[in-house]
């Protein structure tokens, strides 16, 4: 589009538009008020005390009869300032006045007439504009009384021009004003147009322009860029999942091919049947690493947040610690349940229940007491300020280091202590990510000795 | 056991067919929805195996027509959508078990011979017996020998589940699920520990075992050697 016609398209312009329609009527108004105040009131004016005059001149006419007004026709010609007047007799002569003729304009018994006349200046005679009113008086007098309004005339025609120039102006200069700042505007929106497309060609660091003056347009670009951050991070976190996932599966399927691969060569029996045992073995874990990463999007993706119903904790942790007490045990050590009554939360007990597991089994492997090597640990459940309700799992083990407490919560993030164990690095992953669903938190926190790790959940609302 | 299976695809239904026949079952096989509908309906099957995802007529379809006219041969639905509603929504269209691909076959035929032999137990027993251990299941209480056996409440669940299906391999999913009604694989393997302390109570003290480990598979309780 050419960028003459954008401009007129541009809903900063149209605004503009009506903006200055509506100005420009109002300055009309003003300006023609004050013109109509000016110049056609003071001309009603005049003919007024034209009236008033001829009315009184013709009162004198009646009282004093015709010399009397004669004398008073010639002595007001004589010495009033732009005044003008005639008084014909009968047959239409002048019998007193300043005007040389009765005017043409003067027929009928009386009105208002606006008339040339010759005046006279120092330089010679000129023609004048007066504005009269007659009156046929008895005996066929005939009185003329008017003002010279060629000055007035003049001056209303400067008003007239002086106030169309203003409105002219006032357009002009509306027009361009609208013109220069829908432009500008316009200019500031392009520079973000451009920038997203830039964006979405793939420049991702690029930003949009902020002008820091703090105005809307420069507040919209820098929400569009904390979007833009926003995402990145996302994306980040994407790249680094996906390249995790990539190392994590790509090492047991380099196994699995090798393992047989090893069993293809060696041609016995025997080495065939381990090798397909030890690749089914790897099968399934794989597949478990597969359910786990699957569980975690599912939790993440927030679809199962409908599965979540009012579910009493304290059941499901009997469960939980009923299913891992022997476990504790057999490895020397012991699984204490510490629960009140109840403890309602909205939850899905499957989901909540395999958290609760990956936290005992964690506590079980790797919260083994540094003296007697036996786990033992604490469950407990203790309502949080605000009528939540939290799920604490201790031990007495080594803990985990408060650079590490973060971390351990990222998918594939396996400490250096449990990498001789079994197990995929995303335990606390899919716990974190049942905690978000839940709208709780998983808090890993000093147990001085041991691991306190806790599961918030938020207060119902009743 | 004449079993109906209905899969789409060729290599996985070969290797069920198979696999099925060498453990001494009657196989017939079904490529889609339809054809299995035609030959679920001749009534001949002690269990159906259907798959979900299945040309001309979705696997779950099948089983509600079924089930509409009154036909209530036991299936086991086959997915590879492993999530728990995917499975709750298989057991509300009539299923009566779900395994999510890819399986072990011991899995799957430990789940067909429980699907099998509870169309032929009879359902309201209150006491169950396997050589000489029984349980009331109204008292909830274990004698063996004459003798009482204390159980906890979990414990007599895991051997009812056990006795219910005697003579069957019952796998540890098959017991997470039913025992303690979890959908979801712990990573430890917990079950055993609770197997091995209920058979410190029911066969330790006794000559004959009754409760034995089949390996690569799970469990099952029986009496007299197979």
């Amino acid at each position: 589009m050419p960028v003459n016609l954008k401009l007129l398209t541009s809903s900063t312009f149209r605004l503009g538009a009506v903006y200055l329609t509506v100005f420009a009527i109002s300055v009309a108004a003003i300006l023609g008020y004050i013109y109509w105040n000016t110049a056609i009131l003071l001309e009603q004016q005049i003919e007024d005390t034209l009236e008033a005059e001829v009315q009184g001149l013709a009162e004198q006419y009646r009282q004093r009869g015709p010399s009397g007004l004669l004398d008073i026709v010639n002595l007001r010609s004589r010495q009033s300032e732009g005044g003008v007047y005639i008084l014909t007799n009968s047959i239409g002569r002048r019998v007193a006045g300043n005007l040389p003729a009765l005017p043409a304009e003067a027929v009928g018994e009386r009105g208002v007439i606006d008339f040339q006349y010759p005046y006279e200046t120092a330089t010679g005679t000129v023609q004048h504009t007066a504005r009269a009113f007659f009156i046929q008086l008895d005996g066929g007098l005939r009185l003329v009384v008017g003002r010279d309004v060629e000055e007035r005339r003049r001056f209303n025609d400067i008003i007239r021009t002086s106030l169309l120039w203003a409105l002219g102006l006032t357009l002009v200069l509306g027009i361009g004003g609208g013109l220069l700042t829908s432009r500008n505007f316009l200019r500031r929106i392009d520079r973000i147009n451009d920038a997203s497309r830039t964006i979405m060609a793939g420049d991702l660091a690029l930003r949009m322009p902020v002008s820091g003056s703090g105005d809307e347009i420069d507040r919209l670009s820098s929400s569009l860029n904390d979007m833009l951050d926003q995402i990145n991070r996302l994306m980040a976190g994407m790249k680094e999942v996906s390249s995790n996932v990539a190392h994590d599966l790509r090492t047991p399927l380099t196994r699995l091919r090798a393992r047989a691969e090893d069993a293809l060569r060696s041609g016995k029996p025997e080495d065939h049947r381990a090798a397909l045992e030890a690749n089914i073995a790897e099968a399934d874990s794989l597949l478990a690493t597969f359910n786990a990463l699957l569980s975690i999007a599912r939790a993440e993706a927030g679809q199962a947040r409908e599965g979540l119903h009012p579910t009493d904790l304290v059941p499901l942790a009997e469960d939980v610690a009923e299913l891992y007490g022997p476990i504790a045990e057999d490895a020397g050590g012991q699984l204490d349940l510490a629960i009140p009554g109840s403890a309602i939360v909205r939850a899905d007990r499957q989901l909540v229940a395999q958290a609760l597991t990956n936290l005992i089994d964690n506590a079980i492997k790797y919260g083994r007491n540094a003296q007697t090597g036996a786990p033992v640990i604490r469950l407990s459940i203790e309502p949080q300020h605000g009528g939540g309700q939290a799920i604490v799992v201790s031990d007495t083990g080594p803990g985990i280091g408060e650079a590490d407490r973060e971390r351990v919560k990222d998918r594939f993030v396996r400490l250096d202590v449990s990498r001789s164990q079994p197990g995929s690095g995303l335990g606390l992953a899919l716990v974190d990510s049942v905690m978000k669903l839940h709208g709780g938190k998983l808090l890993i926190e000093d147990a001085t000795p041991g691991l306190t790790v806790k599961l918030v959940f938020p207060g119902t609302p009743s | 056991m004449r079993v109906l299976v209905v899969e789409d695809d060729k290599e996985a239904a070969g290797w069920l067919v198979k696999g099925l026949k060498e453990e001494g079952h009657v196989v017939d096989h079904a490529a889609n929805g339809p054809d299995g509908l035609a030959m679920a309906m001749e009534k001949v099957h002690d269990v159906i195996i259907m798959d979900r995802m299945l040309p001309g007529m979705d696997g779950l379809a099948v089983i509600s027509e079924l089930r509409k006219d009154g036909i209530n041969t036991p299936v086991l639905i086959l997915s590879a959508l492993g999530e728990v509603d995917d499975k709750v929504m298989g057991l509300r269209a009539g299923g009566d078990d779900y395994l999510a691909k890819p399986y072990a076959f011991n899995e799957l035929l430990a789940r067909v011979e429980t699907l099998g032999r509870r169309k032929s137990a009879e359902p309201h027993k209150t006491r169950l017996q396997v050589g000489d251990l029984e349980i009331d299941l109204l008292a909830r209480t274990a004698r063996r020998a004459g003798e009482d056996i204390l159980l906890q409440p979990r414990e007599f669940k895991l051997l009812e589940y056990l006795m219910r299906n005697a003579g069957s391999v019952v796998t540890r999913t098959m017991l997470l699920e039913n025992v303690w009604n979890y959908h979801f694989d712990p990573q430890t393997n917990v079950i055993d520990v609770h197997i091995s302390r209920l058979r410190a109570k029911i066969d330790k003290e006794f000559d004959e075992p009754l409760l034995h480990t089949v390996r690569g598979a799970g469990y099952t309780i029986r009496a007299g050697q197979p």
